[in-house]
């Protein structure tokens, strides 16, 4: 069981609850393939560094979850074929990196 | 030779460059060091762009290891988290408003 995460853009013209529905898709794929989902975030609607798809924002979402190796690809190719998704980015996270994601999550909650 | 500079300070019109402090060129290199190996960090974080902002110019572009001073094995993740924050539009490739 790997970790791994994954930060989504979803398209800024979305509903409220199109982005849920969005959302809830994807946890319940991750569900599915026996992910153990360890943090969600969702940073809300964001402004783009450069415009994706002619849009200048979008909402992004992170999860981070324990996985095997082989349902990464099944989750990539649900975003691909998802065309409420902009743009996907799945990192395997090392020891350093859940180290550093647990100390960012207890930073976040003090804040 | 020091009366000529004498000579030079009191102001001859003699029209050459006069210089009243002799110019002292900073030559000895700054010690660089890695502010990795330093403070210890151990994972640059993709996702926090303020902090890739440092090894990043005005342009977006990567700043080489000898301006930044990071180690080999550092600067390679810090590029690599560039990449990826430049991916998710966290950063831009082309940027010239990063003053």
């Amino acid at each position: 069981m790997n970790h791994y995460e994954t930060v989504f853009i979803l398209n800024p013209v979305l509903s409220e609850d199109q982005v849920k529905e969005t959302v809830k898709k994807y946890e319940e794929l991750l569900a599915s393939e026996g992910a153990k989902m360890i943090n969600k975030e969702d940073w809300g609607l964001k402004k783009l560094a450069y415009p994706i798809q002619h849009k200048k924002s979008g909402f992004y979402h992170l999860f981070e979850f324990q996985v095997e190796g082989k349902s990464i690809e099944t989750l990539e190719f649900a975003f691909r074929q998802d065309e409420r998704v902009m743009r996907y980015l799945t990192v395997k996270l090392d020891k350093h990196a859940v180290e550093w994601a647990k100390k960012r999550v207890e930073r976040n909650k003090a804040k | 030779m020091a009366s000529s500079i004498e000579q030079q300070a009191k102001g001859d019109k003699g029209g050459e460059i006069r210089y009243l402090t002799p110019l002292n060129i900073e030559t000895k290199q700054k010690k660089r060091y890695c502010r990795f190996k330093r403070s210890g960090i151990k994972y640059i974080d993709y996702k926090d762009p303020d902090f890739l902002m440092s090894f990043v110019n005005e342009q977006g572009k990567i700043l080489p290891r000898r301006l930044t001073g990071t180690s080999l094995k550092y600067q390679r993740k810090v590029a690599q988290a560039v990449k990826r924050a430049r991916h998710l539009a966290l950063m831009p490739y082309v940027g010239d408003l990063l003053k």
